[in-house]
């Protein structure tokens, strides 16, 4: 934190991954000898001491439980709880804390709207359009949402070089289409879609739009009012916070139409056994005790990050990207899969016909964690008609040395292998 | 990378580049397809059966080196066995998986033991069993298999 605090007179695009480095404790160590290069931070990132230390100080000073009992340490909580509810609403730039909801991750919050607003609004022969870049959160609530209503999913296809066709929009969102659920950074090709594009021609037509930001909160600047996006959802473990907590961003008007998502304490003003009445917003919707230490850390690791600047950090992991591409397209038997435009701090690739975990294996070797598999996003495979890939993706820890030592460990599989 | 070479030794890597049996039956008695959703590893397995004795045997498919090596390996130590000694060498392989114990393989089977340095390496055992769960679907008459 010291470091961090000690860099606010530079100018305002630097950003210096050895120094931040410092700051993540899991860096101390090394892994299998050699030092630890962490190139998966689209599944999970690592957590600053700030984060950590906070957490730990929750739970020594002020864990209880929170919106209940008047003793001191219950206010701690709850003041806390709330705190970090306000903080998360100002990175979005929601217009009001009653629409940020705390869950357990992307996935949930994805769950919610289509176990609420979903079940609400379709009828049999209505339509979800989806993008063929989904994970596998953005697709498979859809479908059981349709296998339950008599619904369709429909999904913008994509082109070889990963992008969204857009020309197949307009004939898509029809007067059927009742939700659009669209991935605004692909976790598997990091394809970065026209998400402002998106809204405004589904909004042209009365078609709400629900954006899977778990790829881009941390990354890129997010302000809901200007995107207009109906709901936004995003999780804690990829924005340098612990796991188990996440974030439903939903516009006031839709969340107070929605009958809510579980039953139980805290989401009730009064119950009787004839008639329960339901809190107010945004406590409708969080029923049971929340995950109090979880909204607390990841509070603390928008405050890292924003510190630093999420335009500043845009810029950098776009730079070392473009690095990345470089050096990896300079080996011989390289294959990107995703060649977007556009394209965020993930990129995915082939060594020759080397199956994708044992370049893994490999990797974990050398000391470097990258990504094997289909990523959750199988239709995206079936797509480019490969059972898998490798991936690194980045964050703001990682160096260019990093990629240097990736390509290293390139030439290490090809010695394998040759 | 001793560790490592101990892993994708010559002899793993040429079945992963020339791997023996790697081909479908025209007829076989028993199928199976296993499917590791993790890593993707997709296999068929096809076995001709006559009299309890494995006859013939293929497989076809994708997958890791670890996985492919296997297979091959596998069919190859288990054509011309009966299906009691196919089980039985699961077993033994299972075994030296898990507490590097290799006094089980005799004669030609002898040579699935190149397999065993995938026990330091504990998330490619699936990878190195995923064509032997398939084989045990198979001639229990299941058709697909899956490990996670």
């Amino acid at each position: 934190m010291q470091q961090l605090e000690n860099r606010d007179n530079e100018s305002e695009y630097s950003l210096t991954p050895h120094v931040i480095r410092n700051d993540f404790p899991v860096f101390r160590q090394r892994i299998h000898g050699k030092p630890f290069i962490y190139l998966d931070n689209a599944a999970s990132t690592q957590n600053p001491t700030s984060v950590i230390e906070r957490v730990k100080k929750y739970y020594e000073e002020e864990h209880s439980n929170v919106h209940r009992g008047v003793h001191t340490l219950s206010q701690r909580a709850t003041e806390s709880f709330e705190k970090s509810r306000e903080v998360v609403r100002s990175f979005l730039n929601a217009k009001s804390t009653k629409e940020i909801i705390f869950v357990r991750g992307t996935t949930e919050a994805i769950n919610l709207v289509a176990k609420t607003y979903g079940k609400q609004i379709l009828s049999a022969g209505d339509e979800i359009l989806i993008s063929g870049l989904e994970h596998h959160s953005n697709i498979v609530p859809w479908q059981i949402l349709c296998n339950e209503t008599g619904a369709r999913l429909k999904v913008i296809p994509i082109n070889k070089k990963g992008e969204l066709i857009l020309d197949e929009l307009p004939k898509l969102l029809t007067n059927r289409t009742r939700l659009l659920a669209v991935v605004h950074i692909s976790n598997a090709l990091g394809t970065i879609n026209p998400i402002e594009y998106l809204i405004k021609e589904a909004h042209k037509k009365g078609i709400p739009v629900l954006v899977d930001g778990a790829q881009s909160a941390p990354h890129i600047p997010i302000d809901v009012q200007k995107l207009d996006c109906d709901f936004f959802a995003f999780s804690g473990h990829k924005l340098y916070g612990p796991t188990g907590i996440g974030i439903l961003y939903a516009k006031e008007h839709l969340l107070e139409s929605m009958p809510p998502f579980q039953g139980g304490g805290d989401m009730i003003k009064s119950v009787t056994f004839e008639k329960t009445i339901y809190n107010d917003l945004p406590f409708k919707f969080e029923a049971g005790t929340p995950n109090v230490s979880g909204a607390i850390g990841l509070a603390e690791a928008i405050n890292y990050i924003t510190r630093i600047g999420m335009d500043t950090i845009a810029v950098f992991e776009k730079t070392l990207v473009h690095y990345a591409t470089k050096r990896l397209l300079e080996c011989n038997d390289v294959r990107i899969i995703g060649e977007s435009k556009e394209k965020g701090g993930v990129i995915s690739f082939l060594v020759g016909d080397v199956h994708p975990h044992d370049i893994g294996t490999i990797l974990d070797e050398e000391g470097i964690a990258v990504r094997t598999g289909h990523h959750c996003a199988q239709p995206v495979m079936q797509f480019f008609g490969i059972p898998a890939t490798a991936r690194v993706s980045f964050g703001i820890y990682n160096t260019k040395e990093d990629v240097d030592h990736l390509i290293e460990g390139l030439k290490k599989i090809k010695k394998v292998f040759n | 990378m001793e560790k490592l070479s101990e892993l994708y030794q010559e002899i793993i890597l040429d079945h992963n580049k020339n791997p023996k049996n790697f081909k479908r039956l025209e007829h076989p008695t028993h199928t199976a397809e296993g499917y590791n959703p993790l890593c993707g590893d997709h296999y068929i397995l096809d076995l001709y059966v006559e009299n309890g004795k494995i006859i013939d045997i293929g497989f076809s498919g994708k997958g890791c080196a670890i996985s492919k090596s296997s297979a091959s390996l596998m069919t190859s130590c288990i054509k011309g066995d009966s299906i009691e000694e196919a089980k039985n060498l699961f077993e033994q392989f299972r075994l030296m998986l898990k507490e590097e114990n290799i006094s089980g393989f005799i004669g030609k089977k002898a040579k699935i033991t190149v397999l065993r340095g995938v026990k330091a390496f504990p998330t490619r055992i699936k990878c190195a069993t995923l064509i032997w769960h398939t084989l045990k679907s198979a001639l229990e008459g299941n058709t697909k298999t899956t490990t996670e």
